[in-house]
């Protein structure tokens, strides 16, 4: 019984940090994102320096009522934030924190899962956009689509030459294979992951889909109350789920320059949180791009660059 | 390079022309993408500088001494001429008076002298242009910088002559004059007339009984009479 029960910790583990890693992220974007623009952000709730803002947004999204446009599709509109958040979750389950099977569910083909699985989670926005019966919904929800169609194909490019750099598929596996070179190495597609995963994350300046200025709010604009607080914590959990691929693909992971035997998971944490800081810089630094741009990056600039990075993998793993 | 690469390079438009820039930003802002360096540098720099915002309930604003934050009235140079209810653009101003008879003293005609009963400005109307303080020749209105006024019920926000003659209590004194202006005039005016009263004192004062013929020796000419600075009956 004894493996059970570490099973089942590991879930808890795990359920725990889709929990709380979002709302840290949250709530350093309020406070970061208010300094790097001179202001000091929430400073009321909770009493010291806005700690509580986010506990005090979800008890506001609860009391709120929970209104079903009389022309939408009822159970895809109700069931979108779920398929939105979900996959988050799972793809969390199969990422490695530290050495020694630190990891919920060691699967082989796990970096393979964790990119299909994240893909699932756009669906549930473009199944909010179809499902609204709301014009600026709909172009919101195509704008998503589009965007996963063009973001996808250059973060598999990018994280397939790790997993050919590394040969395998396991992310523990890469990580045990993963020396400090591969960071120059790597450094091409490294870029390209994270530049993708933001734009299939939504994230400024990749949120076309949600632009408030011109299309209200994207796919999410019919939605109130706690279902809309599902896809906002949606989208910090997929900050925590990128920032945590990137950092076990391409930093390594739990290896750090000392102490990464026994307090590896802190060298995991501590990448996460550097890399969700770069999420919030880039938010805060560049204006949101518009629609062809962002198509021109995806196909003019990061596909050619991640098969560069994939030619680069492959010469180097034959000549070595 | 076409227009639609402006977005990815550091290229100005052309209606900001580029300064010169020197120093490391000046080379990274040349390089290709440097532009998107720069942007990252100017967030990051702001981060760790103090932020601007005023945290107003805890800590005061220090406002400038001259603010337009309410209308003060000292009652007691009021002489309900009724120039700033007639010149307020939108009638804000409500005065009532009536007049009092006093008594003549040693005979004559009885003097009368009017009385404020209400003076009362309804701050809802009010636009805060400041005539009603321009042209009142008596200086019985004044600036305060006091603005924390607000009301729940817009029927409150007409304040009563007690409130505004509180109010004179937050009139900041009058600013010092520039050290390089000219004297104001009343002062120059009554260093005039000092000089003048030297002067004839010094050339010898009139022999009792004897006619004079020089201008009366003493006393300022009239209509320069050195009057009180404004805010001077102040308490």
């Amino acid at each position: 019984m004894p493996e059970l029960l570490v099973i089942v910790l590991k879930l808890v583990l795990v359920a725990a940090a889709f929990a709380v890693l979002p709302l840290l992220v949250g709530q350093a974007e309020h406070k970061v994102m208010a300094h790097m623009q001179g202001r000091l952000g929430p400073m009321y709730a909770g009493g010291f320096h806005g700690w509580a803002q986010l506990v005090a947004d979800g008890v506001k999204f609860a009391q709120k009522e929970d209104v079903v446009p009389a022309a939408a599709d009822r159970r895809v509109f109700k069931l979108a934030p779920g398929v939105a958040i979900v996959p988050y979750l799972l793809v969390l389950v199969v990422v490695p924190v530290g050495p020694g099977g630190q990891v919920a569910l060691d699967l082989g083909p796990g970096l393979f899962f964790a990119l299909a699985v994240m893909g699932v989670g756009v669906i549930g926005a473009i199944m909010a956009g179809w499902a609204s019966a709301n014009k600026y919904a709909l172009l919101g929800g195509m704008r998503v689509a589009a965007q996963l169609m063009s973001y996808e194909l250059p973060m598999v490019f990018a994280a397939a030459s790790v997993a050919m750099a590394a040969g395998t598929l396991s992310l523990g596996g890469i990580i045990e294979e993963w020396r400090w070179w591969w960071l120059p190495w790597q450094a091409i597609g490294a870029v390209v992951f994270f530049v993708a995963g933001l734009a299939e994350l939504r994230r400024p300046p990749f949120d076309m889909p949600v632009a408030d200025s011109e299309i209200i709010f994207g796919p999410y604009t019919e939605y109130g109350g706690l279902r809309f607080a599902l896809f906002i914590l949606a989208e910090y959990a997929g900050i925590v789920v990128l920032c945590a691929l990137t950092a076990v693909l391409f930093l390594g992971g739990w290896k750090g320059p000392f102490l990464d035997t026994g307090l590896g998971w802190l060298w995991t944490l501590v990448k996460v949180f550097g890399l969700s800081f770069v999420v919030i810089w880039l938010r805060v630094s560049y204006p949101r791009m518009r629609e062809d741009q962002l198509q021109k990056l995806a196909w003019k600039y990061l596909v050619p660059l991640s098969l560069v990075q994939l030619a680069l993998t492959g010469v180097l793993k034959v000549a070595l | 390079m076409s227009p639609a690469h402006l977005w990815l390079t550091n290229a100005a438009p052309s209606a900001f022309p580029r300064r010169p820039q020197y120093g490391i930003m000046g080379l990274v802002g040349r390089l290709p993408g440097g532009g998107l360096a720069k942007g990252l540098a100017v967030t990051l720099r702001t981060m760790t500088r103090r932020s601007v915002t005023r945290q107003y309930p805890e800590v005061q604003p220090d406002l400038p001494p001259r603010s337009r934050g309410v209308i003060a009235l000292l009652e007691e140079n009021c002489t309900v001429c009724m120039l700033c209810a007639r010149e307020c653009p939108d009638w804000c101003i409500y005065i009532d008076s009536h007049k009092e008879t006093l008594p003549a003293e040693g005979g004559g005609r009885a003097r009368t002298r009017n009385v404020l009963d209400r003076f009362a400005i309804d701050f809802a109307l009010c636009m805060y242009c400041g005539i009603c303080i321009e042209v009142c020749p008596f200086d019985a209105l004044f600036w305060s910088p006091e603005f924390e006024y607000a009301e729940y019920d817009i029927a409150e926000l007409t304040h009563e002559k007690q409130r505004l003659r509180e109010w004179m209590w937050t009139v900041p004194p009058p600013q010092a004059h520039d050290p390089a202006a000219e004297p104001p005039k009343e002062i120059a005016a009554a260093e005039k007339a000092a000089a003048r009263a030297a002067r004839t004192s010094r050339n010898g004062p009139p022999a009792t009984g004897a006619p004079t013929t020089g201008t009366p020796t003493t006393g300022p000419p009239a209509g320069e009479s050195p009057s009180d600075s404004p805010g001077g009956g102040r308490p």
